[in-house]
């Protein structure tokens, strides 16, 4: 038997490389196509497939026009920053809440504290569709009157992410050692300044895992942004909804403004995959 | 921490020398910690509500970002710091029992305001007519199962739950079981390739498969993959996503979603795999079980719990497609389903009656799963 051995030991197993090499190429493949017919001229991508391109890389014309043609002929640059405007407080704000929720429901003990619990993981499951027609009222015209407004969405995305938050935080924090929090109560500290002093910090993995999920949910969000934004505030995910309504002309604009849309998700995907990973084995469920 | 037993250990000192420290109450506290709320709340109502009417003020929409992050996030700690302030300003036998509501309230307050008032009010709602001015008894559910879109989409949905999770569980155990025999930085490489459509939007991803499903007529160059490939074998381009024959448009839908969501599988199952202890797998090699008897009779079972938990996912998640269908088909070619109908009814139509209507089946639906849920968790919390 001359099979070969990796450096750790174990025998080299040909099946399996073969099938994810294949696997990986099959994942991967529809991006790069949508990358590099992002910087094709429109009659080049209106006349031979991208792989073309690829195959003969020099007899090409690459341009960079549909991005600026995206950017700023159909507002992909305002509706950039209005994703970052709301996706960085939608993320950060659930967190505040729920770190103190998930303190109470971890180191304390009072009435109720089993009922508000699974009332937190009900809900976990519950379609937020439940949730637009009531809140379109109560945020529109009639109520506060902010439906259209970034207030809106944030309040929304607040609400939608407080039960996963509170459950991964709780989880999180009953892993943590309970002797640490009755020597600070034993030292005189506060319910408040042990979360802040103690809690907050110890638990910052949890919140940055939590906080990669609900970034990436609020960015790539089209519902909640479509009902509850009006058209100055629109995201570039609802913009891309919009290109790839139209039919025909601006399909080479298209893919510069998907691209545009996945390179800060992607971004934040690379940077912090430990913690997205960490995040989705505690439990990802939303409704 | 010194500096927290510093300060801190006169006052406790005090406590105890001081019989009527449960009862007293310090006005101050209480006073300022009222005040402090109202403010905090009156300020920030005002701010995101300037935000809202008069957005131009502000200059430029990045001032408005900053401004929220700063006020959302600095005036969530104010709120619970005066909170607190006025919880422990009370007599101290009070204040013990009050904190913890202190705590948890503001964050279920608005879970009961964005999620479990909703739930009452719109399956109230779905007893009203289209504006929710008058209630019509029945009449939204007469109308939509009456209807054959609404049965056409269920028996996609169906479909979509069907196939999509057991596909998403199925590839997800293999490349998490293949990848673990590679080296490991293959495995590294390989499971980051997999995983990163994750970071993608259903629209992006949609996008991105139009490009693959992409139509010419026939004679012309076909730019779209699947056409092209077609054609490379002698065969017709085809208009894939108008194909309703043995559902063949739902189920190329389906492929987009099972691109996203194998990564999530994998990553789940892969360290499940990695955590079943070698020596069971061990012990079975030395009794003569291959490698497929290896992974049916050992280690399925001790991965079991990841696989439902990934199945029920992935569950929930295929009950509310949406944003795939919408932007690809808007539910023609008999392609729609239950989450894209009701945005249709509430959004193109302006059937608030109806559209509420078919919320609360899909409620029904995921009965079962709130009682799962809540059973899983009372077992982890037992075991």
């Amino acid at each position: 038997m001359a099979r070969s051995l990796m450096k750790d030991g174990r025998p080299r197993s040909p099946f399996s490389i073969v099938t994810m090499v294949v696997l990986a190429l099959l994942w991967t493949i529809p991006t790069v196509g949508l990358l590099v017919t992002s910087f094709r001229s429109r009659d080049d991508a209106a006349t031979s497939g991208w792989w073309t391109a690829l195959l003969n890389p020099f007899s090409q014309s690459w341009t960079t026009s549909n991005y600026e043609g995206v950017w700023n002929g159909q507002d992909f640059g305002a509706a950039f920053l209005n994703s970052i405007v709301i996706a960085i407080p939608a993320t950060i704000i659930p967190i505040m809440f729920a770190a103190f929720a998930a303190y109470a429901f971890t180191f304390m003990n009072f009435p109720l504290k089993e009922l508000f619990f699974l009332l937190i993981i009900a809900v976990m499951v519950v379609p937020i569709q439940v949730a637009f027609q009531p809140m379109l009222d109560f945020l529109g015209p009639n109520g506060l009157g902010i439906s259209g407004q970034y207030m809106a969405v944030w309040l929304l995305h607040t609400g939608f992410g407080m039960p996963l938050c509170i459950y991964m935080l709780r989880n999180y924090m009953s892993t943590l050692p309970r002797t640490i929090i009755e020597s600070a109560k034993i030292d005189g500290c506060s319910h408040y300044q042990t979360f802040w002093r103690l809690v907050a910090p110890m638990s910052m993995p949890a919140i940055a895992a939590f906080a990669t999920l609900q970034f990436l949910w609020v960015w790539n969000d089209l519902l909640i942004a479509k009902l509850f934004l009006n058209s100055e505030n629109v995201t570039v995910i609802v913009a891309l909804q919009k290109l790839l309504g139209t039919q025909g002309q601006g399909q080479e604009l298209l893919t510069a403004g998907a691209f545009i849309s996945i390179i800060v998700p992607m971004i934040v995907f690379f940077s912090l995959q430990r913690f997205m990973v960490r995040g989705m084995t505690s439990g990802a469920v939303k409704g | 921490m010194t500096t927290a037993t510093s300060e801190a250990a006169p006052r406790q000192k005090l406590r105890d020398d001081d019989p009527d420290a449960n009862l007293r109450m310090n006005p101050a506290k209480v006073a300022i910690g009222i005040i402090g709320m109202v403010v905090i709340v009156w300020a920030l109502g005002n701010m995101f509500l300037a935000f809202g009417y008069y957005p131009e003020k502000f200059g430029s929409k990045i001032v408005i970002g900053v401004l929220a992050v700063i006020g959302g996030v600095g005036g969530a700690a104010a709120l619970f710091y005066f909170l607190n302030m006025f919880v422990e300003g009370l007599p101290r036998r009070l204040s013990e029992g009050l904190i913890p509501y202190a705590f948890v309230l503001p964050g279920l307050a608005l879970v009961t305001l964005m999620l479990i008032y909703p739930t009452f009010q719109t399956v109230n709602y779905s007893f009203a007519n289209s504006d929710s001015t008058a209630y019509v008894g029945l009449q939204n559910y007469r109308t939509i199962f009456g209807e054959s879109a609404f049965w056409t989409s269920i028996g996609n949905n169906v479909l979509w739950l069907l196939i999509v999770p057991a596909v998403v569980v199925g590839l997800g155990v293999v490349v998490a079981v293949l990848a673990d025999k590679l080296s490991a930085t293959g495995e590294k490489v390989a499971k980051s390739l997999i995983f990163l459509p994750m970071a993608i939007s259903f629209v992006g991803a949609s996008a991105i498969w139009g490009l693959i499903y992409a139509y010419n007529n026939p004679g012309q160059a076909q730019t779209g993959l699947l056409n092209a490939i077609v054609v490379g074998l002698g065969g017709q381009p085809q208009t894939w996503l108008a194909i309703s024959t043995a559902k063949l448009n739902s189920i190329l839908l389906m492929v987009i979603l099972i691109w996203l969501q194998v990564g999530f599988g994998m990553v789940l199952l892969s360290s499940a795999i990695k955590g079943v202890p070698e020596d069971t797998i061990e012990a079975a090699r030395i009794d003569g079980a291959g490698e497929f008897q290896i992974f049916w009779k050992v280690i399925v079972p001790q991965i079991r719990g990841t696989v439902i938990t990934v199945f029920v996912t992935v569950f929930i998640l295929v009950l509310k497609v949406f944003d795939i269908v919408y932007v690809t088909t808007n539910g023609s070619y008999g392609s729609d389903v239950i989450a894209n109908l009701f945005f249709n009814k509430l959004f193109a139509a302006s059937e608030a009656g109806q559209a509420t209507a078919i919320v609360v089946v899909l409620l029904v639906a995921v009965i079962p799963l709130i009682w799962f849920q809540i059973k899983h968790f009372k077992d982890e919390e037992a075991g």
